[in-house]
């Protein structure tokens, strides 16, 4: 059943904040996050983003003019942490970038600011030594650093740094144009172009009132499924190379690269990136589209076949089995997102509870779920998905091809504030748009990578040091997302 | 088994590039140029609207016209759509340069001896690494596609371990930093300390308008202001084939283009690749 898309944004006393979020929570809405706007001569806020079928609630803390200019600011908000623990990570960057203490935080170190090696050590005993891992590490990763506390091999406590990447992407948006907003947007998880412009723009439309035109949404889908696509491919590519299966990495590789080929045959970009714009789409794709389906079917079939196959190779399942288990009570708890919540048996998918764009129109969509909650379930949780992915793209693919029409309607800027929401290739993308003057106030990005991010820690149970590559692939999260 | 044969089934994917040219390219945006024979003069347009439609200061007026700095170029497309008379997509993958202002497309006439020397220091310094060039990848604050276009030169599509070049996991083997992102505060230390664990002789590459200028993120700079660049690649991210190009110039595999050559302007897409595997100077081994 499709969740209501009804947004309401409430003013709560900072004082009150966490306990009307935790209250919310107990009463079985799922925490989104929370997230805060800068300085401004108005003073700033925290929102705190919460989740059911009835709709999006937004509680907005007004945080008086002030009051957050630095960490000694002695302004202090009562912790939500300790009552939803999937807040942490959320207060510790408030605390960083706004000066906001949260008061009684039972991990308050910088996650921003300053890198792992301010953090506290958790475990202590004979023989314990700290390995630190990154931000500079072998391979090609983006730079983010691991901290693994250990005797020799198990892994009893793992802490993650995003201080290294910290681009200050949420500033740049402040007096940005709309038009500007979308490339911004796009780099907010550059892998995840499209979704995130996709949520941007659904926002700015959903302010302005604005139309979409049918043909516009299918495109909109086509290019978000072929980034997901794209994505999961890199997961796929990602586990098999950790497992040295190196025929499978180089298939895999070689898929990769002909989807991106044909995401550029289609707009010009490898990324997809300048095809979601406020009102529609750009680069329509032309009237020849009927000679892409066999393209696209044939890429379908070949990736396909070889997810059988990978399926069907004991050596590597049996090393996904059971590796980094989060069980399907701790991934509700701590309000897991996309894939990763999928494969811990939390049926929930952006795209059937909150369907934007054509989803609804392309017909009924399940989210494919698994229970086991261990790399091999987030493996096949995608593999599943990409399935999906192909069969949406293709439909939607024909479905333009059959349309005459718009792809773009003028949109008349208006202001206000709303959320715009997708399914991006890691999970659930909420984007909080506050619209000033005809240009942007805030942007504030919910990324799932930041909100995944913070639970990688916690399924390190009995896991051991050569588990650490194929659990980190099989989160397949996007580190620019998460420290943005 | 099974994988041994669908590896067999699917024969050689990979490109010939550089020793031929690849055909793969002519329907996406590597680089915006001039268009060939735009007026030389942009006194009849209204140059305050050029420059300041673009989001990243790319476009400049230089003597009466228009230039195009690719290394703060984001490929938006916004100059092509307002102005297709002045600007155009090039498809042409080898848009990576030895000197920052050669990215910079219609400006002065440039000074080709100082490209020379520039070049022939750097073939000196690169002499011993042309046959086996072993990289170090260091984000120093990107939006992850870059990575992505960097990881994709190792699949079988451009498997450039066929060229020698390989993907080392210590800065202590390699000889060339390629370093993506806009060297954010973050990573500035462990950039020092990569650059510092590499022995010389070394090349550093700036891989995509983030780090060649600091793109849409960063309007204070790239990584130019923090270290000595010997190789800049523009792109939003880069292309593989772009990355691969900005390799092979750096150690001297390919040679430079020249002023004129690389002025988009001056040659027609034709030209260019017919042109391709003649520059291949010292490639066929």
């Amino acid at each position: 059943m499709t969740h209501s898309d009804r947004i309401e944004f409430s003013q709560v006393r900072a004082g009150d904040l966490a306990r009307a979020v935790a209250t919310r929570v107990e009463h079985g809405m799922r925490f989104g996050g929370l997230v805060a706007s800068a300085e401004q001569p108005a003073g700033g806020g925290v929102y705190a983003l919460l989740l059911d079928q009835d709709g999006i609630q937004v509680l907005v803390a007004h945080i008086p003019p002030g009051s957050s200019t630095s960490a000694n600011s002695g302004m202090s908000l009562p912790s939500l942490t300790r009552s939803v623990p999937a807040a942490e990570w959320y207060e510790r960057k408030i605390h960083d970038m706004h000066g906001f203490a949260p008061d009684g935080h039972p991990h308050l170190y910088p996650l921003i600011t300053a890198g792992a090696a301010s953090a506290p050590s958790y475990v202590s005993g004979e023989g314990m030594f700290t390995i630190p891992y990154g931000p500079v590490r072998s391979g090609v990763f983006e730079a983010v650093e691991y901290l693994l506390e250990t005797p020799g091999e198990e892994i009893p406590s793992l802490d993650v740094g995003i201080h290294p990447k910290h681009r200050g992407i949420e500033s740049r948006f402040v007096g940005a144009t709309i038009p500007d907003g979308v490339l911004l947007a796009e780099r907010i998880e550059g892998v995840a172009s499209v979704a995130h412009a996709m949520a941007f723009c659904q926002a700015v439309e959903r302010i302005c009132a604005a139309h979409v035109p049918l043909k516009a949404a299918h495109l909109r889908v086509l290019h978000a499924e072929l980034e997901r696509i794209a994505n999961h491919l890199d997961v796929a590519i990602g586990l098999s190379e950790a497992a040295g299966l190196s025929v499978a990495n180089a298939r895999f590789g070689i898929h990769k690269e002909r989807v991106m080929r044909f995401r550029a045959q289609l707009c010009g970009n490898r990324f997809g990136r300048g095809v979601v714009i406020p009102g529609g789409v750009e680069h329509p794709v032309s009237s020849s589209a009927s000679g892409l389906l066999p393209v696209l079917q044939g890429l379908a079939h070949d990736v396909l076949s070889d997810t059988e196959a990978a399926l069907g190779t004991p050596s590597f399942v049996d090393r996904l089995r059971g590796t980094g288990v989060l069980d399907t009570g701790t991934a509700k708890y701590l309000g897991s997102i996309g894939p990763i919540a999928r494969a811990s048996g939390i049926a929930e998918d952006v795209r059937v509870d909150r369907p934007y764009a054509s989803y609804e129109e392309l017909g009924p969509l399940r989210p494919a779920t698994r229970d086991s909650g261990d790399a091999l379930g987030r493996m096949e949780v995608r593999y599943d998905e990409l399935d999906v992915s192909f069969k949406l793209a293709a439909k939607a693919l024909g479905e333009v091809a059959g349309l005459s029409g718009s792809h773009l309607e003028h949109l008349e800027v208006h202001d206000g504030r709303s959320i715009g929401w997708a399914e991006g290739p890691h999970g659930e993308i909420l984007t909080l748009v506050d619209i000033e003057a005809g240009r942007v106030k805030s942007v504030l990005p919910r990324t799932a990578s930041f909100h995944n991010l913070s639970i990688l820690p916690r399924v390190f149970r009995g896991d051991i040091l050569t588990d650490f590559a194929f659990i980190e692939a099989s989160f397949g999260l996007s580190i620019a997302g998460a420290s943005l | 088994m099974a994988w041994i044969m669908k590896g067999l089934r699917e024969g050689i994917v990979t490109t010939r590039y550089p020793h031929a040219p690849d055909g793969y390219g002519a329907s996406w945006r590597a680089s915006v140029t001039r268009v060939t024979g735009a007026p030389r003069r942009a006194g009849d347009s209204r140059p305050d609207d050029i420059v300041g439609n673009c989001p990243t200061q790319a476009i400049s007026i230089e003597h009466g016209e228009a230039c195009v700095d690719r290394g703060k170029c984001i490929l938006c497309g916004r100059c092509v759509t307002a102005r297709p008379d002045l600007f155009r997509f090039d498809p042409s993958v080898e848009i990576a340069s030895l000197e920052r202002n050669h990215l910079v497309v219609g400006a002065l006439p440039e000074n080709d001896l100082n490209l020379e020397i520039v070049s022939s220091e750097l073939a000196k310094r690169t002499k011993a690494l042309r046959r086996s060039v072993h990289i170090r990848h260091v984000d120093s604050g990107s939006d992850g596609s870059d990575e992505w276009e960097v990881a994709a030169l190792t699949n079988p599509i451009y498997d450039v371990a066929r060229l020698g070049i390989f993907f080392t996991a210590s800065p202590r083997h390699a000889d060339l930093l390629l370093i993506t992102g806009a060297g954010v505060e973050g990573m500035r230390e462990a950039l020092a300390l990569t650059i510092e664990a590499t022995p010389e002789p070394r090349v550093i590459m700036a891989a995509g308008v983030d780090a060649v200028s600091g793109g849409m993120i960063a309007p204070e700079g790239g990584i130019g202001r923090l270290l000595p660049v010997d190789v800049w690649v523009p792109g939003s991210p880069p292309s593989p084939f772009s990355l691969l190009h900005g390799i092979l110039i750096a150690v001297g595999i390919l040679s430079v283009r020249t002023g004129a050559q690389r002025d988009g302007a001056e040659i027609s897409q034709r030209e260019q690749s017919d042109r391709g595997p003649s520059r291949d100077t010292d490639g066929e081994r």
